[in-house]
């Protein structure tokens, strides 16, 4: 195994590797993310290794196993390079047939991904409009890349920037590239990423740390999972760059437990940079010394806050602390430390490689780059959405989503997680950055885009949030703690049909209360969800209030479940479905609900075949 | 059992106060909990005070204090699980199974234990038997999910009568 000590034997290396792929012809890039994995995609990477060999097809043809390519919902997905033929829904009997048309240079036509509108198969993902509106800077890398072979990444450019940066690039000229760039944090806060490294580089201190945020806490965002799962060395290669800038020593990367293949995959990419010279003392000889250790979060939302983060990597309970000096200055372990977050982080190779030129030419005056997203929910095509800042929740949500997922309208979308809110399909004309959105009450946040339709009810959402909150709250402020409480109180009163139209003064009251109270950015932002909700779907705030009714069929006590006799065709589903035998009615014969046994849980609402059962 | 699990854990570790989640969060990825005892050794082998470890188990919910069932359901639900009905899933799994407080059955086959976000929110509604995800979840598929669960576990329990007769 190659130990690179000087930047040329790293471009010795990197030439080495790129001729070194012998006879084969083709790759077969086999996406095996936790989306792809949970849609089986380890038997069908079995299945083809089996066919390779079996064919004798073993040197020909290569297998590469890569992390998230993206597009979740048609998993698993393989493409075959060159030629980029995307395959979707590929199950492991389809591994023969696979093997032999590559060999043969065909293409099976009824793997190819088929547009929901116009039944159109097709072939590449250039083709398919969910990628076609992307920009994939960051995801595109994951498909060239198997995230455990440090080969891969340095054959594909990798470490490039670093050996840039060290050889050639003082500290300050980095930082300033990064600044020229306008890369602003992707984490949330959007701080701007360069100004934070000169804090820190400029703070006193011998020992200084960088740390890299993958405790992706927002429920419905997963893009800092698929890059660190699926390009470790990336995330590693951005951190490195950044502890040059500022100096420091000692890394983390904090990653939440619930991402089991993430944490191995940067385990093993962190392993492999230190046998192969790049990560430890004098690095490429520039007299960088440098080590990542992983630090694993135990299943606390609040540890995503800089300052709980950082207790909860010294081993403590995760509580943040006053922000009145900050962590650049006094964080870990009291050092100047750094912390930007997982897709922050993924950004520098590329600016450092290309220029902050090149990096502003995308995005919006104030918000550069691009961002992606997760989009998920009610909507058709769900997965990871790369574009550049500035694009409409339009373009994303109905050109790269393609809309509803059951022919009913879109009507809000949720971004920024917990500390966002609720948009109305009225304002999805607004350009997706910083700015725009925060003014809009919601936030770009880590990038979650749940999309949501008629049969999703605000009031829920918005108790659904505070339910979160009031979970996650650490409790070691009284605002946050006991304000969420009440707010919650309330919003659950109104779901109940118990609530009082007078009420939503007083959670407005209260949610502004918690905003300016309380003490660390949960509890700051925790009101946004209601706030927004309220300011664009008061009316559904009224008529739970003032007709106790649940448009949407959400709120359980406000719901009556009935069977239409016209349509239902007697298939017995919804009677074998309901767990507590509510629904009667003979074989081939107009089922009944018994409303006095049912607990209007919408089990049976959900299982129907012929849609039969609507809310009362 | 026990005494073997935490040795694996010290395996190569520095014993610093900062190794504590790290080291409890091996306990119970092996162990399926952390028991007093666990507790108490690692408090004497990292010298943090054992009401500081007990703080911290307790803090993070990812580490449990109780015995969890032998086979461990996690239901998703996240956001966009949760817009997808989840909260259905939660209902089926205690209809279909006989639940004590605490979340383990009683008996002692199963935990369901809910989370926050799987980040597989493409596929949701999501659920996690054992480590294996299964996207698109419904009643009736995590009804059938059980069931086969079930059905697994009475064979097994057969074969073990079978090969050792009582």
């Amino acid at each position: 195994m190659p130990h690179i000590t000087t930047p040329h034997e790293l471009t010795d290396l990197r030439s080495k590797l790129s001729i070194g792929l012998g006879k084969a012809t083709h790759t077969l890039a086999i996406c095996n993310g936790t989306g792809c994995q949970a849609s089986r995609s380890t038997p069908v990477v079995e299945a083809l290794k089996e066919q390779l060999s079996e064919q004798g097809l073993g040197e020909k043809i290569r297998i590469r196993v890569t992390g998230c390519q993206g597009f979740c919902e048609q998993g698993p997905v393989v493409v075959v390079e060159p030629g980029d033929t995307f395959y979707c829904r590929v199950a492991p009997e389809d591994a023969a047939e696979l093997v032999s048309s590559v060999s043969r240079g065909e293409v099976i036509e009824r793997l190819l991904y088929q547009d929901p509108v116009s039944q159109e198969r097709m072939r590449t993902e250039s083709d398919i409009p969910f990628f076609r509106a992307q920009e994939r800077i960051l995801l595109g890398q994951n498909r060239r890349v198997d995230p455990c072979s440090i080969q891969d990444y340095i054959a594909t450019g990798g470490y490039q920037a670093l050996a840039k940066a060290l050889a050639g690039m003082k500290p300050e000229r980095v930082i300033e590239e990064i600044k020229a760039s306008g890369l602003r944090g992707r984490g949330g806060a959007g701080y701007p990423t360069g100004r934070k490294w000169e804090s820190c580089r400029a703070a006193p201190g011998d020992l200084k740390y960088v740390i890299c945020n993958a405790d992706e806490g927002d429920p419905g965002a997963y893009m800092d999972r698929c890059v660190l799962e699926g390009n470790p060395h990336l995330v590693i290669e951005g951190m490195l760059i950044g502890a040059w800038a500022i100096g420091a020593e000692g890394g983390y990367i904090y990653v939440r437990k619930e991402y089991p293949l993430a944490v191995k995959n940067a385990r093993t990419a962190i392993a492999q940079a230190g046998e192969y010279g790049l990560l430890g003392r004098n690095i490429l000889d520039s007299g960088l010394s440098f080590d990542i250790e992983i630090a694993r979060g135990g299943g606390a939302f609040v540890c995503g806050e800089s300052t709980a983060l950082m207790a909860s990597i010294e081993g403590q309970v995760g509580e943040p602390s006053p922000k009145d000096v900050h962590t650049v200055e006094k964080g870990l372990w009291d050092r100047p430390t750094n912390l930007n977050n997982v897709e922050t982080w993924a950004n520098v190779p590329f600016i450092i490689n290309n220029g902050a030129a090149w990096f502003s030419a995308r995005g919006t005056e104030n918000s550069k780059g691009t961002k992606i997203f997760a989009l998920t929910g009610r909507i058709k095509n769900t997965g990871l959405v790369e574009v550049p800042m500035g694009t409409s929740l339009r373009k994303i949500i109905f050109d790269i989503g393609g809309g509803a997922s059951n022919g009913t309208a879109v009507k809000a979308v949720q971004t920024g997680g917990p500390s966002g809110g609720c948009l109305p399909a009225s304002l999805f004309d607004l350009p997706v950055d910083f700015e725009t959105l925060s003014e809009a009450g919601s936030m770009v946040g880590s990038g979650g885009m749940v999309v949501m339709d008629e049969r999703t009810c605000m009031v829920d959402v918005a108790k659904y949030f505070l339910e979160f909150l009031r979970e996650e709250s650490c409790g070691s402020c009284a605002p946050c703690r006991i304000g969420l409480s009440r707010m919650l109180e309330i919003v659950t009163a109104i779901a109940e049909g118990r609530g009082r139209s007078e009420q939503i003064d007083l959670l407005e009251e209260l949610a502004d209360t918690v905003a300016h109270t309380s003490l660390c950015g949960l509890g700051k932002t925790a009101p946004n969800p209601v706030l927004s909700t309220l300011r664009y779907f008061r009316d559904e705030f009224l008529t739970h209030i003032q007709e106790q009714k649940c448009p949407a069929g959400v709120c359980r006590a406000l719901t009556v479940y009935a069977i239409d006799p016209e349509n239902c065709d007697g298939c017995g589903v919804c009677l074998r479905a309901c767990p507590v035998g509510a629904i009667s009615g003979a074989k081939k014969e107009p089922h009944v609900i018994n409303p006095e046994i049912c607990t209007r849980c919408g089990i049976c609402r959900s299982e129907c075949k012929s849609d039969s059962i609507y809310v009362n | 059992m026990e005494a073997y699990v935490l040795e694996e854990v010290w395996n190569g570790r520095q014993k610093q106060p900062q190794q504590l989640i790290e080291v409890l969060l091996d306990v119970q990825e092996r162990n399926g909990f952390c028991s007093e005892e666990a507790l108490r050794e690692i408090s004497q082998e990292i010298s943090v005070p054992l009401i500081e470890v007990w703080r911290v188990a307790n803090f993070y919910k990812a580490i449990s204090l109780q015995p969890r069932g032998k086979h461990l359901i996690t239901v998703c639900l996240g956001t966009a699980c949760h817009v997808r009905s989840a909260a259905l899933l939660v209902e089926e799994c205690f209809s279909q199974i006989r639940m004590e407080t605490g979340g383990t059955s009683v008996d002692g086959l199963f935990t369901i234990e809910k989370v926050n976000c799987l980040g597989a929110c493409a596929l949701g509604p999501i659920v996690v038997l054992d480590g294996v995800y299964h996207h698109h979840m419904t009643p009736a598929r995590l009804r059938k999910l059980i069931k086969s669960a079930y059905k697994l576990e009475e064979e097994t329990m057969s074969d073990a009568a079978y090969h050792n007769p009582a």
